[in-house]
């Protein structure tokens, strides 16, 4: 029975990570339509970026935090608008394909710049940390990892439903010709919409890479938080929260009761299986248009 | 006064398709100018290209708001203007409640004030989206999302109002409402430029009229005149004349048109 409970728990603590990769995923899905593959890796360059700050630099966890934020959140916006905003007639292909070929180039360059062998990101706590209730082990990695997805859902949340411009970002993902005819400068939602989304995909960097840090850190809580965001929908925020936390637990239940070299394999026969089955995800209770 | 609107001889391309053949317009301040003519004529062609929704259009031709050039603007300064577009099938924002969907309608406004009078402006002039505030605009009727695409335009303060087919699938108590609701929005000062099917009702309420035909004004002048027209009567306001048993003739009267 602990053994079951300690699996749930860790698997709710990785799940954290893919809920927020799942979140930065779903968000430029609603605005663009874009399926960005890159976004791991975006997540990856901004990571590198607070390395260099930190350990060759020495800047303080106070300031260069913060910076990691800003940094990524133009990062974003200036992809938007220096290559995704190009793209001239695009389809869904294309699209696809564009990500793909920013997530290589993103991966050639810290590979290029940083080399490729493990290093670690220094953080404020160790990984390693931990403390047990009873029988059970937690780590504080992984409950600052659960707070902070939790605190930037409920952000999120209230940033969508409260604010204008956070309105004006759902208007646009419904409909963008309407917001345009209602002045909303549609470009503009999209960029920021990238560096938010980048934003996201930074802090579930951040948190990762004081376990692992290396060019390809990045790809696994991706594709898994993908998984939990094609659960969900693809276009619904607490879907793809929802969705990331329940790849997480299954991914985990598998992996100590059936087979730990499989274990990543949950993933993708979770996006298969939904794609087929359900298209639309578990949770999406999206809007059909009257016709 | 100088007119509110002029459109000199505008040309639109669809990629290959030759859809607005040079069409010339000038709308008087505080007017209602009726656009009419059948389906596939041009007529929501036309108010695309003003708001800058065509990409690269117009080809040719220029379009001039209070005297300022627009065409080639960005839809999203050309609003900022003050003129605002009610497209045909409404495009409300399905997932935003009626609220918000007002809200959105006051976008580049800032003024709380104005505002809060002009919810309660579009409120009192349709009573039935006051009920249903809270309520997902892609859950109303047809009519309600009609109703709301209109009060969403007047959210913005509009100093002309473009309305695409506005009484486009409502029954006909409804679409009485909303030409009576047009003419009150008149009478508070906003210039309307109306396309419109039902050319009997769009004439009765406009002051002027022009019929498009294959992309060019085939006929224009006031509105009053034009409901008495032989010719209109008969291929715009359904009326049957004795001649028109004959097809040679009739085939011969459109004609002349082209
Ligand atoms: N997006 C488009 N791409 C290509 N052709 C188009 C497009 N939109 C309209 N057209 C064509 O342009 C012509 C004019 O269309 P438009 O929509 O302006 O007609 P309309 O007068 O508004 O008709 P209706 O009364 O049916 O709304 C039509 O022949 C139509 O097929
Ligand atoms: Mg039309």
């Amino acid at each position: 029975m602990i053994d079951f409970i300690q699996m749930l728990l860790s698997g709710v603590a990785v799940g954290s990570s893919y809920a927020l990769m799942g979140l930065a995923m779903v968000l430029i899905y609603k605005t663009s339509e874009v399926v960005n593959f890159a976004q791991g890796e975006m997540a990856l360059v901004s990571v590198f970026m607070t390395y260099l700050v930190l350990a060759t630099h020495g800047w303080p966890f106070h300031l260069a935090f913060p910076a990691a934020l800003v940094f990524s959140f133009f990062l974003g916006c200036f992809l938007e608008w220096a290559v995704l905003r190009r793209a001239k007639t695009p389809n869904i292909l294309s699209m696809i394909i564009i990500t793909i070929g920013i997530e290589m180039i993103l991966l050639g360059l810290v590979s290029w710049k940083f080399g490729a062998d493990p290093k670690t990101l220094p953080f404020p706590i160790g990984p390693y940390d931990a403390f047990m209730i009873g029988d059970l082990f937690i780590s504080e990695l992984e409950i600052m990892t659960l707070v902070l997805a939790l605190a930037i859902m409920a952000g999120l949340f209230l940033f969508l439903r409260y604010t204008r411009f956070g309105m004006a970002m759902k208007a646009t993902q419904q409909n963008p010709v309407a917001a345009r005819l209602m002045g909303i400068r549609v470009n503009r939602i999209l960029m920021v919409t990238w560096g938010i989304s980048a934003g996201v995909g930074c802090v579930a960097g951040l948190l990762i890479a004081p376990t692992v840090m290396s060019p390809f850190m990045m790809w696994d809580p991706m594709l898994k938080g993908f998984a939990g965001a094609v659960l969900g929908g693809m276009t619904s925020l607490p879907g793809a929260v929802a969705g990331a936390y329940i790849v997480g637990v299954v991914e985990n239940l598998f992996g100590g009761y059936v087979s730990t070299e499989f274990k990543s394999v949950v993933a993708f026969v979770i996006i298969v299986v939904v794609l087929c089955v359900k298209p639309s995800g578990l949770l999406a209770r999206h809007y059909v248009k009257k016709v | 006064m100088a007119p509110i609107l002029e459109i000199k001889n505008i040309e639109t391309y669809y990629d290959l398709i030759y859809a607005i053949r040079g069409a010339s317009l000038i709308v008087e301040q505080g007017s209602i100018t009726a656009i009419l003519g059948n389906n596939g004529a041009g007529k929501s062609t036309i108010l695309k290209t003003v708001m800058g929704l065509i990409e690269d259009q117009p080809d040719k031709g220029s379009i001039e708001f209070l005297g300022e050039r627009i065409d080639g603007l960005d839809t999203e300064k050309i609003v900022r203007k003050g003129l605002i577009y009610v497209p045909e099938g409404r495009e409300v924002f399905n997932e935003l409640t009626v609220d918000e969907n007002l809200l959105m309608g006051a976008y580049t406004r800032n003024d709380r004030k104005g505002m809060a009078q002009d919810f309660e402006r579009v409120y009192a002039y349709f009573p039935v989206l006051a009920q249903r505030k809270k309520q997902w605009a892609g859950t109303l009727s047809g009519g309600e999302q009609q109703m709301l695409a209109i009060g969403r335009a007047l959210m913005g303060r509009p100093k002309l109002l473009l309305l695409d087919e506005p009484s486009l699938g409502l029954s006909p108590i409804l679409v009485q409402e909303i030409f009576k609701i047009i003419s009150a929005i008149k009478e508070e000062g906003v210039t309307i430029v109306l396309v419109e099917q039902n050319a009997k009702k769009a004439l009765a309420i406009s002051d002027f009229a022009l019929i498009l035909e294959n992309g060019r004004f085939v006929m224009a002048g006031p509105s009053a005149k034009l409901a008495l027209d032989k010719d209109v009567q008969e291929f715009y306001m359904g009326a049957r004349s004795e001649e028109s048993a004959k097809g040679y003739q009739r085939w011969k009267r459109k004609k002349r048109w082209r």
